[in-house]
């Protein structure tokens, strides 16, 4: 069984496999990456290197997007 | 007549009014109360995605970025890094350089922080932003933050969401008189002669939110303001007559019976 590992999303405590891409993690989220920006432990990440990072435990990751707002 | 067009660093917009997107009912009002408006800019926050329900509607599936300006709006921010921070993310969402920057200093009044305001702006106009920069009606901070490269000053009419109109128009008139940076009253409006009153100062465009989202008729509102700004510019342009105190005729004496 692979090694799980404690990370960081949007605030919130998930375990993922180690060693997971970054590609591999937002594809599961089902997050439409056009429409978002994405930071790794306060570093905003280039959405075409997203496949050339491999999360390691207690990474902090935030997606975010545009809501309503004034 | 010469298109008297909206121009924000070099780019040009047709309608002089700008809404935010917050505060609606849902997305669907929203939308329609921005096509009402006729606005070409919206404001818009940024916020954490919902991962875990992703059936939640998305803006950008109601509001076409392609065809409506998105202005990033740092709103619920309190200091300059979380400000940066939100700035940074909104452009790399997709390449927003034209934002507009808010940093409040008071829960309660909702005041902006001008020392954190006026950092934030230098910072971002050297990292090749355009920042609209919300803040204080006040002449003096107003001049500096033109001298640190804001694109527009953006003072409030009173406290966002108050709904108090135009609480200092003297100093608005004075900023006025001292920029020739595009100049947009924001926040604070109630109701559609607020944006006539900011139009005829010579402003050269309002951003409304709550007046319009939080109004019994959305869409009606949205249509009002639409209209008041419209009429503000026009009359504001066309040169108003001068005060006096006695009464002046409008009809000839000549030929009285």
């Amino acid at each position: 069984m692979k090694k799980k590992i404690k990370i960081k999303i949007n605030g919130k405590i998930n375990r993922i496999n180690d060693k997971t891409k970054l590609s591999d993690l937002v594809k599961n989220l089902k997050v439409p990456l056009k429409k978002v920006a994405i930071e790794l432990n306060r570093e905003i990440v280039d959405k075409k290197n997203l496949n050339k990072i491999n999360l390691k435990v207690n990474d902090n990751i935030e997606i975010v997007h545009f809501i309503g707002g004034g | 007549m010469k298109k008297d067009n909206l121009i924000i660093s070099k780019k040009k917009f047709n309608s002089r009014l700008i809404v935010g997107t917050g505060k609606y009912k849902n997305l669907v009002e929203c939308a329609k109360a921005i096509k009402i408006s006729g606005a070409d800019i919206v404001t818009v926050a940024v916020r954490r995605v919902n991962i875990t329900d992703k059936k939640k509607p998305l803006l950008m599936d109601y509001i076409d970025p392609k065809k409506i300006t998105y202005l990033p709006n740092t709103a619920g921010c309190f200091n300059s890094d979380e400000a940066l921070r939100t700035l940074r993310l909104a452009r790399e969402i997709g390449g927003w350089k034209l934002v507009k920057l808010e940093v409040l200093g008071d829960k309660q009044n909702l005041f902006p922080e001008m020392i954190e305001t006026l950092k934030s702006t230098e910072i971002l106009t050297k990292e090749g932003f355009k920042v609209m920069v919300y803040c204080n009606d006040d002449p003096l901070m107003a001049k500096r933050l033109e001298n640190v490269g804001a694109a527009a000053i953006m003072p409030l009419a009173a406290p966002i969401g108050s709904g108090l109109g135009i609480l200092n128009k003297v100093n608005i008139q004075i900023i006025r008189d001292q920029t020739k940076l595009p100049l947009i009253i924001d926040a604070g409006l109630g109701q559609a002669s607020d944006a006539v009153i900011a139009m005829e100062l010579g402003c050269d465009g309002v951003l409304v939110n709550t007046a319009i989202a939080k109004a019994k008729k959305p869409f009606e509102m949205a249509r009002a303001f639409k209209n008041a700004v419209i009429a503000g510019r026009q009359s504001f342009l066309s040169g108003r007559i001068k005060k006096k105190i006695m009464g002046s005729a409008s009809s000839p004496k000549e030929g009285i019976i």
